[in-house]
């Protein structure tokens, strides 16, 4: 064993023998297009709403649930899937969330949630935990579509436009402080 | 007996096509036209109530608010304790008694379902006349 790792390491140490220098860097070059491509691209399609709802804890519980709400059906058609509220936007955010979410490949796995009545046992935690998430970055994904400094506080309804005049423009409160339950229905919310 | 069973039938299903206001009676291969959908108002302005204890409408959409076992989106404005920072109308203080007149501390199983009083209004044609006239109205004729 050590032998081995020992003949390994010499090969990746010694200059190469036979490809020449134009070889190896343009090939690297090439090799690390198709490789980020190709990664970007799997990243892509974890993201979409078709991988989402192929597995049934998704698609029977939260896009049922998602259905009749504004965030899926509205008058012009602008349409947020799972991810755009769900994974973050920007590349490092994006990439820490998707290591969180290998935990949720455990959850498939073991069927965490694989029955309605265990989903909804867990929901608390589970939309406490998105709740958390929000609030800590400032609702970012909400933001991502519903900017503040483009918001028209004369097209808002007067309550609506209210609220966000004073405390979200303070900065006192976060999207996610009143708007929740407004994709997913509410876990019991009795004492929060 | 058959013949007697799809006469039965026949007057039944008349009748029930005359008696259903929402269906204007149409034949089975006519589609009736029905009215277009429309949205409820948003202005946040309170309506004069017809009846001193009518329940006050609500100026504002509710769609999609959750109101069950789980859930009372209305209250998160409305309850007693939102109102400081969201500046409702609070719920009424009967809201918070028992059908005996007992205080609870929190609104009042009987009164959790708003929406069995409380009703958005509409810009829309009455589907139903009526003849309802304001109590003050009639005082005000008999001066």
């Amino acid at each position: 064993m050590r032998d081995l790792l020992r003949r390994y390491w010499r090969t990746l140490t010694t200059p190469s023998k036979f490809y020449s220098l134009g070889f190896l860097t343009i090939g690297g070059f090439i090799g690390g297009i198709v490789f980020w491509g190709g990664f970007n691209t799997a990243m892509e399609f974890t993201n979409t709403e078709r991988f989402c709802t192929t597995c049934h804890e998704m698609r029977d519980n939260v896009y049922q649930e998602i259905q009749p709400t504004i965030h899926f059906t509205n008058r012009s058609g602008v349409r947020a899937v799972c991810s755009d509220c769900h994974v973050p936007h920007e590349w490092t955010y994006k990439m820490a969330r998707k290591m969180q979410a290998s935990k949720e490949v455990w959850g498939w796995i073991f069927g965490t949630i694989n029955t309605r009545e265990k989903f909804l046992a867990k929901r608390k935690e589970l939309a406490g935990r998105e709740w958390e998430r929000m609030k800590a970055n400032d609702s970012r994904e909400c933001r991502n579509c519903h900017e503040f400094q483009a918001m028209d506080f004369t097209r808002q309804s007067k309550r609506g436009a209210d609220a966000h005049a004073t405390q979200l423009a303070k900065g006192e409160k976060t999207c996610i402080d009143c708007h929740k339950g407004i994709a997913h229905r509410l876990p019991d919310m009795a004492g929060q | 007996m058959k013949r007697l069973l799809m006469a039965m039938l026949f007057i039944g299903a008349n009748a029930l096509a005359q008696h259903d206001p929402l269906r204007p009676s149409a034949s089975f291969e006519q589609e009736p036209k029905t009215a277009p959908m429309v949205n409820a108002e948003n202005n946040d302005r309170k309506r004069v109530r017809s009846y001193a204890m009518q329940p006050p409408t609500i100026p504002h959409k509710t769609d999609n608010y959750q109101v069950d076992k789980n859930a009372n989106k209305c209250m998160s404005c409305h309850a007693r304790t939102r109102v400081g920072e969201t500046q409702a109308t609070p719920i009424s203080i009967t809201h918070y008694q028992d059908r005996d007149g007992t205080f609870l501390a929190d609104v009042s199983p009987r009164r959790y379902f708003c929406e069995q009083c409380h009703v958005v209004q509409m810009q829309a044609e009455p589907v139903v006349k009526n003849r309802f006239r304001d109590v003050e109205s009639i005082i005000k004729k008999t001066k």
